[in-house]
């Protein structure tokens, strides 16, 4: 929203709270518009090198022949190979990670919103924002020591990276669903209960569907803000260079980790490292286009 | 009242995991269980390979130190091209984790930079069924003293250990100091101020290169062999990528690397005996054979005791030797057939070949004598029982 | 408005739906009793779920905090004299970095989120918008691959310049290529959580109630005035969660650290410096690979510093936007 204000600043009475406009006050507000301009070009620079780079240099190992093969048998320099492996191991984590962490955000979310009074309800509302802010990696740790308690120190499974994101993933999915709740309006509550609706079907018929939308971007975003997440992973999950579809047992590849480790290997493992995280953008991309489509189709038809 | 219930619940929920974890331990401690296998059966019970290694099957984990990453993707494709059929994996976690994993069961084999400590040793014949680790030294590589300095003429610059050690412990500052310039006469030096740069990170390199420093520099270098660099403060990176974009960033920096990884850098000739030796594979293999194996080793741990102050003309000492760890004897036909199996290819001149070529590894093939020995200790392995 | 939604639940087929609609009988008394008890038990679930991180991550740091000195000297990269003097320098790091990074980040984000909101055309508005979006989603670990290998190089003569020119303040001396140290790192974290702090900023400032904003033009105010006296106000503590929501990010941020800074053990101001400071995060992933028994145990007992400190972060940022919602007058 930008405010329309070409008013004349000049035409307003000299009786108001503002004398003319003085040569002073023209100069600041000049002074502050640059600043901000060149805080904003400032601030763009790096940003838009960073999607330069990557997609420049991505494009370089990218191709049908990347995004469809595995790294089985490619060693040394060759050029061959590719992240079929991490892209499907980054999304059967994500998607266990999902269906972990939106029902129990969905519900507490719902928890908060209709039914929520009182200490319990405030603890939560607190320990939700904490939790928030737990480092990724402190997730990736406590995944990695719950499961070394119940399956000892050599298991590694998926599920562990999923548990990891979930962590991180739960609170975010209640947050953005709490916020829609929260806009429906209580008319619309009402309505159905005087109609004779009971709670639960209120707000599964009515308060969840009106605000469908706003839900599917929330969780998209909350995707978003874990699909891309090295750390935990690194520490739980692994590498392969083989496609493992089981999420219970044995480690996996997911695009973060594996832009990190052919990084690591250095020479052609650089420009896999960038295909892979153009790769990942582009994964990011779409589920922001989904979550965009989604929003528009589902979005109310009545304006608030 | 909800709240009640809220602390029915929770406690609902912490006893069924602690029940699951106390579950899980009981059936963790009873696969461990020994078999009691008298240690003698094995080394006698006659060999039963397939005829045909194209036949075999199944899977075939590792795990262990990520210097080998490189070279064992190439013998995993090698050895896919020869049994198609066995899955076999490595995961370079690193050498404690691939030992830990060794011990407890998960992985068939391992990689390491360090030899088996006595109490793994004791903890192996456990693991391996009443036998013994076997531990191979099948990726013997040059370590390469790296610097950037890119208007240099000359291919290598001389130091002998002891300048090394200087010049990383931050006595000498410049690449013009007296010191270098006398062991490199006609190069004509920069006035640059040296980098030196270490590895941020755990490593077998870095123990490498800190136990030569303390061998070989004549008391210039005044601190233990660690696997961590033991000066604080100063330019590092993590992993041998984050070493290479380290020296590569700054001109005048030094820093050390797996001789593979060195690419456009420079490398520094070492003073072994009275001349200056480059890295090379040949002269890397030169130094383990020209070392004694250490006092607990046996005909199934080949594990060398690399002597860093060596004189022995044209051999490279600086080098890094990351062992095979696997079982003289397992539970099942077809881990000793597959373990075998790769083993050998390991060892085989192919193997080493490809392990040898730069593009994949850059590491010295092991000699004749001492694939002998390999061989033999590899022939050795036996079904448990 | 009100009409379009529950006619539609009405409308569904007849049958199991109407009756609970309209009787509202055993089902229905049932059915809200099933599913109050799901979301609360969802409630209190996350709960149990945020116990049990801090209860694992004790767990699993307490051999390493009963641990006896020369036991935890062993470990080849523990050089401190007690667990808490090989946590306490991490923790400095880890704060400094942070805090430097919102140094940076903030001001900037200001800027951008008013140019959006309120400097730049709509449509352009519209769509700078889109690609904060965007770049608050990007992955952390492409931002460290960024900043190792594009961003380093660049920043090399600008601290050199810093170092020669202003190098009589320690802050800035000593500056050694390449520019691997602490400022670098800060100015990757910075990068990374500006699109975080200039979106949710950005939201805020947008929300300023219209009838402010005209009052203030009313009365004659340049854009200037009316930012100053209506928008800023107004979105001060919006500003100040989205600001911690970033410091959150950088507190935790592992990777891009990890591929940027060379790392050091120290309580030190030089920030131009290499090998001076490390951050909890960035030692985790960097140990951890090589790590086994005791040593597993140490990093996780310097994760669980670092969770008490986001913890304690949290709450203090709680705290002052509590203070500040009941000065600001906006709500």
């Amino acid at each position: 929203m930008a405010v329309s204000t070409s008013q004349d600043v000049a035409a307003v009475p000299a009786a108001l709270a503002f004398p003319p406009v003085s040569a002073g006050r023209r100069f600041v507000d000049r002074f502050a518009r640059s600043i901000i301009a060149i805080a904003f070009a400032v601030a763009l620079i790096p940003l838009i090198s960073l999607l330069w780079i990557v997609i420049s240099r991505g494009v370089k190992m990218f191709s049908w022949d990347f995004l469809s093969t595995d790294m089985v048998g490619v060693f040394g320099d060759m050029t061959s190979g590719g992240a079929v492996h991490a892209i499907v191991g980054t999304l059967l984590i994500t998607g266990a990670a999902v269906l972990i962490s939106v029902p129990l955000g969905l519900l507490t979310a719902i928890y908060l919103v209709e039914y929520g009074r009182g200490p319990l309800a405030r603890a939560i509302t607190f320990l939700v924002d904490v939790m928030t802010g737990i480092p990724s990696i402190v997730a990736g740790l406590f995944a990695f020591a719950l499961f070394v308690l119940i399956f000892g120190p050599a298991y590694r499974a998926g599920l562990m990276g999923a548990v990891a994101l979930s962590v991180l993933m739960t609170p975010v999915v209640v947050r953005s669903v709490e916020e829609m709740l929260r806009l429906v309006p209580n008319e619309l509550r009402e309505a159905s209960y005087a109609l004779g609706v009971p709670k639960w079907l209120t707000i599964i018929k009515v308060v969840l569907r009106t605000s469908v939308a706003g839900i599917v971007t929330g969780i998209m975003l909350s995707i978003a803000r874990v699909i891309g997440e090295t750390a935990p992973l690194l520490i739980t999950v692994g590498m392969m260079t083989r496609m493992n579809t089981n999420i219970f047992d044995g480690r996996m590849a997911t695009l973060p980790v594996f832009a990190y480790t052919e990084y690591s290997k250095g020479g052609v493992g650089i420009d896999r490292a960038w295909a892979a995280a153009l790769t990942l953008i582009i994964i990011v991309m779409g589920l922001n286009l989904i979550a965009r489509l989604i929003a528009r189709k589902f979005s109310p038809k009545f304006n608030r | 009242m909800k709240q009640n219930r809220g602390i029915r619940w929770g406690s609902i929920a912490v006893a069924g995991i602690l029940a699951l974890g106390l579950g899980a331990c009981s059936s963790s401690s009873d696969a461990t269980d020994p078999a009691n296998t008298p240690d003698s059966n094995s080394s006698e019970t006659p060999n039963t390979p397939s005829d045909d290694i194209t036949e075999l099957s199944g899977n075939l984990a590792g795990s262990g130190a990520s210097s080998q990453e490189k070279a064992m993707e190439g013998w995993i494709a090698g050895f896919a091209d020869i049994a198609p059929d066995v899955v076999a994996t490595y995961d370079p976690q690193g050498s404690g984790a691939g030992r830990e994993q060794f011990l407890s069961g998960a992985v068939q084999f391992a990689g390491s930079d360090a030899a088996l400590k006595e109490e793994e040793i004791t903890a192996a014949s456990q693991r391996c069924f009443g036998g013994e680790a076997l531990e191979l030294p099948l990726y013997i590589s040059p370590i390469a003293v790296i610097y950037n300095l890119p208007d240099l003429a000359a291919e290598n610059i001389n130091m002998s250990a002891a300048t090394l050690a200087k010049v990383f412990s931050g006595e000498i500052t410049e690449w013009n100091d007296p010191e270098i310039a006398q062991q490199n006469e006609g190069v004509e030096l920069p006035a640059t101020s040296i980098i030196p740069v270490h590895r941020s990170d755990e490593s077998g390199t870095t123990e490498n290169f800190t136990e030569y420093l303390a061998a070989a520099a004549e008391g210039e270098w005044a601190h233990e062999p660690s696997g961590t660099w033991p000066i604080e403060s100063g330019q590092s990176g993590s992993k041998t990528q984050g070493m290479i974009d380290t020296v590569s960033g700054a001109e005048g920096a030094i820093g050390y690397a797996d001789a593979s990884r060195a690419g456009d850098l420079g490398t520094i000739a070492i003073k072994v005996g009275e001349e200056y030796v480059p890295y090379s594979a040949e002269a890397a293999a030169a130094v383990v054979d020209a070392s004694p194996r250490a006092e607990n080793a046996t005909s199934n741990r080949l594990v060398v005791e690399l002597d860093r102050a060596t004189t022995a003309s044209g051999a490279y000492p600086l080098v890094l030797i990351s062992y095979s760890i696997a079982c003289s004897s397992y539970d099942s036909q077809s881990d000793v057939d597959n373990v075998k199996a790769f083993l050998t290819y390991m060892a085989s001149s192919e193997g080493q070949a490809r392990a040898a070529d730069p593009s994949v590894a850059g590491s010295a093939p092991i000699s004749d004598a001492l694939h002998a020995e390999v061989q033999a200790a590899i022939d050795g392995i036996s079904l448990a029982g | 408005m009100l009409t379009d939604n529950p006619p539609k639940v009405s409308k569904r087929p007849a049958g199991r739906d109407r009756v609970e609609l309209f009787a509202s009988g055993n089902k229905g008394r049932w059915g809200s009793r099933i599913f109050s008890g799901l979301s609360h038990g969802a409630g209190i679930f996350i709960l149990i779920v945020l116990a049990a991180v801090a209860a694992f991550l004790v767990k699993e740091a307490w051999p390493a905090i009963t641990a006896p000195t020369e036991e935890l000297q062993q470990i080849s990269w523990f050089k401190a004299d007690s667990l808490m003097g090989y946590i306490a320098p991490l923790v400095f790091g880890t704060l400094l970095s942070s805090i430097l990074a919102l140094v940076i980040a903030v001001p900037l984000s200001i800027g951008i989120a008013l140019f959006i909101s309120h400097y730049a055309p709509r449509r352009l508005a519209q769509s700078l918008g889109y690609i904060i979006d965007l770049l608050a989603a990007i992955p952390s670990v492409v931002y460290g691959l960024w900043g190792a290998l594009w961003l380093l190089p660049i920043l090399d003569p600008v601290f050199k310049w810093l170092t020669n020119n202003l190098g009589f303040i320690p802050l800035f001396a000593d500056y050694q290529a390449p520019a691997k140290n602490v400022l670098a790192a800060s100015t990757v974290l910075a990068v990374m959580i500006l699109p975080i702090i200039t979106a949710v900023s950005r939201e805020v400032f947008l929300q300023t109630p219209r009838l402010h904003e005209e009052a203030a033009l009313a009365l004659g105010a340049t854009r200037w005035e009316l930012i100053r006296m209506a928008v800023l106000p107004f979105g001060r503590s919006g500003v100040i969660s989205a600001a911690m929501l970033g410091l959150g990010r950088a507190l935790g941020e592992t990777m891009a650290v990890l591929m940027v800074i060379s790392p050091g053990f120290l309580f030190s101001f030089f920030l131009l410096k290499p090998g001076q400071h490390q951050t909890i995060a960035a030692n985790i992933a960097a140990q951890f690979p090589e790590a086994s028994g005791l040593s597993v145990s140490v990093l996780i007992a310097t994760g669980l510093a670092l969770f008490v400190f986001t913890f304690l972060v949290n709450m203090a940022a709680r705290a002052i936007i509590a203070r500040r919602k009941d000065f600001s007058g906006a709500n």
